[in-house]
């Protein structure tokens, strides 16, 4: 059966959805089918729309005008249990699992009735015991869904769909939070599910994974679907270039000799905050004029470090120099004092305060060195620069006075960014800082910390994405655990084997090499 | 039917809240009134001449606006930090305790100096006695809102056995009640004749100040960034936890002028009945300014207005004057809906 044949028959039709969020336009007038066995994927920018398609789809959000057919009946709109019952399942970019009950009882949760005097355990775990095999999801039924990795809890997300006979998988940036190696082993999962029978719509921005899973690709852009290509008749560049609007670039990275140490972490150990882990015995050394590369899967002690480099958090064992100075006292103001500039991983609730207005966040951490005297604050001053930052760093607004949440991502990041260079650091710790941002301000705030580090800032770069750490750094670490592995040059290695550091291995063999 | 945020919401939405709070008191309490027996427009009739009818009236609503002031500050001042300071009725009295334990001739001073050391020792006591919540909070996660509002329990009890022990008037025939301040302790009338006292100016220039603070300062931005977002301040290099304890300070301390003021400049002595709530009321005038000191100002006059007016209506048209509480309960509770609705609108399915 050829892929057209396949569209023939649409086990899933979307006509003409149209939904707005008073005056963003989510989704403007989109259409499409898929068919059985058919793995399309969804490819735009972060605030394309994506998401928002798919909640309507999953009857969380009912379109303003629009309708979704399933298997050839109309779903009810603004009812998940409808689409659950018509056979659609979903694997949230979040996942939705109750940490405290094991595998099997979070499958089967939701399945059976309440009023039951007790779950048909046997049943139930035979059940998921058939599914696993058959999609080579492997998990254990009784293990404590707190306790599993982050693989491990997706497969537990899959199986629950699939426990609920889904005929069609909605899978929502499903290797945002996985290493190389678990994504290909989920994309051995979808490549079983569609031999299978079933169905699936694979929501993602990265572009190797949509040509390596999908048969037809459709790009959505600000709301509407631009384009839609087989995927055997379209490369990489052609989907960039329709993501985007336009052609990409990246800022080029020339070699430079490394400047002096900035900022040294000798064998710092640290408390991590709730599940996440601490760092253990990390020994970190960021050079000026270098971009250091924090690669690693998120929740493995990148935000310990970044606490730690922030002024969050002190070191429980180890020391943390500066410029050579062993660092007793530490907050956030010290740091600042030090001239580190930080970018913080939220910009939602750490980066900014949303209903300040763009003045108030220009100068939330400089308001009482610059902008006061005696205690009495010179908003005439604060005003200027907020303007000044609006100008120099693109920041589209309305103006000062605009509360900062009225803007987009990209264009507070931009303020945020602005707000660390004007304080012309030497550190700049920049965690996550084109998460979610389109193409356009992602290029900005790249080539911004690239000319960070020619002016000479030792520059620490924080991402789950492994294209963005390795296009831009001198020198890469991979963070796994809250260890650290030893930093490997520019160019020095595959995304295989950094991968492989990841998942933590590397580690093993040099604890065994020592 | 859901809600839905609204992106930028306007001067008129802002304000909408307390003018629909107030329009929504009135129908409840006209239904109430109709049901009472009395018409509507008579009984907002006669609370109004009641409250402002006459300078007797005028003058009363003002005294009695004052204490309400000074809590509404205290409230909003913390609110706006998100510090949820339920205890200004205890605070009050602490400020109530000491005018009365150096107002009553443990200091033998010329009138202005007396006042303002005392006027000073009472913000302290309320300033402290807000202190030992906020530490809690800030060391141990302990919920101020609990620990405020118990406070207000043991503090009261606390006077009472201050009454019945060493405060207790000698010369009392044994009613629980402190001795009368001396005469160089009273807050002077600012007009010879007119039963309207400093305090009321007090009240005004500490509501032009809290604006200035609130607006001008350092201290001003760091409360209102700690209280809408503590992790983003936290971040930033603002010392939260330091920010939390002066505001505790000045809430305490503004709560406790309100006893100073109505011991100093009403009362003239102590008893368990110095306050009808006005620690809690101070709330519900806090609310209706929007936490905006200068609004407390008028949300003060109102309330007091209500509370005066009611009373007279009372007197007049035999409607009950607990009108005067439901009224205001009632423009509390549509007062919090009318926020959320301010700020999302109701959108159809």
């Amino acid at each position: 059966m050829t892929a057209s044949d396949q569209a023939q028959q649409p086990v899933l039709r979307l006509s003409n959805i149209t939904k707005r969020f008073g005056a963003l336009c989510a989704n403007d007038d989109v259409s499409f089918s898929l068919g059985r066995g058919e793995v399309i994927a969804l490819l735009g920018e972060n605030g394309a729309g994506k998401t928002t398609l798919m909640n309507i789809l999953f009857g969380q959000y009912s379109a303003d005008a629009g309708e979704v057919e399933v298997f050839g009946q109309r779903l009810a709109p603004g009812n998940p249990r409808a689409a659950l019952d018509a056979g659609v399942g979903m694997v949230h970019q979040h996942f939705t699992l109750a940490g405290n009950l094991t595998v099997w009882e979070n499958i089967v949760l939701g399945t059976q009735a309440l009023t039951a005097p007790r779950l048909r355990a046997r049943a139930a775990k035979a059940r998921i015991a058939d599914l696993s095999k058959r999609f080579h999801l492997a998990v254990d039924p009784d293990a404590k869904v707190g306790q599993l990795s982050v693989g491990e809890r997706q497969r537990v997300e899959i199986l629950k769909a699939l426990y609920r006979d889904a005929r069609i998988l909605i899978l929502d940036e499903p290797t945002a939070v996985l290493t190389p190696q678990e994504s290909d082993a989920l994309f051995a999962t979808l490549r079983e599910a569609i031999g299978l029978g079933l169905s699936v719509v694979f929501i993602s921005h990265k572009l190797h994974e949509v040509m390596a899973i999908s048969h037809r690709v459709l790009v959505l852009r600000h709301g509407r679907l631009v384009a839609e290509r087989a995927t055997a008749d379209t490369s990489h560049e052609e989907l960039a270039a329709l993501m985007v609007g336009g052609a990409v670039s990246s800022p080029k990275i020339a070699p430079m000799p490394p400047g002096p140490a900035l900022m040294r972490l000798s064998r710092v150990s640290s408390k991590g905050e709730g599940h996440a882990p601490g760092l253990q015995s990390v020994t970190l050394t960021l050079h000026g004029g270098q971009i250091t590369g924090l690669a690693g899967v998120s929740g493995n002690g990148q935000g310990a470090l970044s606490d730690l480099i922030s002024g969050l958090a002190m070191p429980s064992s180890g020391q943390l120099e500066i410029a050579g100075e062993a660092i007793t006292d530490w907050s956030p103001r010290r740091a600042l004092a030090r001239r580190i500039g930080r970018i913080p991983e939220d910009r939602h609730h750490t980066g900014t305060i949303a209903d300040f207005d763009l003045t108030e966040n220009a100068v939330l951490e400089t308001y009482a060195s610059d902008f006061a005297r005696h205690g009495w604050l010179d908003w005439a001053a604060a005003r200027a620069h907020a303007e000044a930052l609006i100008q120099t760093y693109d920041v589209r607004c309305p103006g000062p006075d605009t509360a900062i949440r009225l803007l987009s991502g990209g264009n507070m990041q931009k303020l945020i960014l602005g707000r660390v260079l004007e304080t012309r650091p030497r550190i700049i710790l920049a965690n996550q800082p084109v998460r979610g941002l389109d193409i356009g301000a992602l290029n900005y705030v790249h080539t911004r910390l690239a000319e960070a580090r020619e002016q000479g800032a030792a520059v620490l770069l924080i991402s789950e994405d492994l294209d963005e750490i390795m296009t831009l750094s001198d020198v890469i670490h991979v963070i796994s655990q809250g260890r650290l592995s030893p930093a490997f040059a520019r160019g020095t290695m595959a995304p295989e084997a950094l991968g492989r550091w990841m998942a933590g291995d590397g580690f093993a063999e040099v604890a065994h090499a020592s | 039917m859901r809600l839905e945020p609204i992106a930028n919401p306007g001067l008129m939405r802002r304000l909408a809240p307390p003018a629909l709070a107030i329009a929504g008191s009135f129908l409840v309490a006209s239904l109430l009134a109709l049901i009472a027996g009395g018409n509507p427009f008579a009984v907002f009739g006669a609370i109004l001449k009641g409250a402002a009818g006459s300078k007797f009236a005028l003058l009363e609503t003002l005294n009695r606006a004052t204490p309400l002031i000074f809590t509404g500050l205290a409230v909003a001042v913390a609110f706006r930090a998100r510090l949820w300071n339920i205890g200004a009725e205890a605070q009050l009295y602490a400020g109530a305790v000491v005018t009365v334990m150096l107002g009553t001739g443990a200091l033998h001073w010329p009138s202005l100096p007396l006042l303002v050391v005392i006027g000073v020792a009472s913000m302290l006591a309320g300033a402290l006695l807000l202190l030992i919540p906020a530490l809690l909070k800030t060391r141990f996660g302990v919920d101020e809102v609990v620990t405020t509002l118990l406070f207000n329990f043991i503090f009261l009890l606390f006077v009472s056995y201050l009454l019945e022990g060493p405060l207790k008037d000698p010369m009392g025939m044994g009613w629980p009640k402190s001795a009368r301040l001396i005469s160089e302790a009273r807050l002077p009338r600012i007009i010879e004749g007119l039963r309207l006292h400093w305090g009321f100016v007090l009240a005004l220039v500490s509501a032009l100040v809290l604006w200035v603070i609130n607006t001008r300062t350092t201290l001003g931005f760091e409360m209102r960034a700690v209280g809408q977002n503590a992790e983003a301040a936290r971040f930033a290099g603002i010392p939260v936890t330091r920010v939390i304890l002066k505001t505790a300070l000045l809430s305490g301390g503004l709560a406790a002028l309100a006893g100073f003021s109505e011991v100093a400049g009403l009362k003239g002595s102590l008893t368990l009945d110095l306050s009808p709530g006005y620690g809690y009321t101070g709330i519900v005038v806090a609310m209706l300014a929007l936490l905006h000191p200068l609004g407390v100002v008028v949300a003060a006059l109102f309330v007091a207005a209500i509370f005066v007016g009611a009373d007279a209506m009372s007197r007049a048209l035999g409607v009950p004057s607990y009108l005067a509480d439901i009224m205001l309960a009632s423009a509390l509770l549509m007062m919090v809906l009318a926020i959320l609705l301010s700020k999302f609108r109701v959108v159809r399915d």
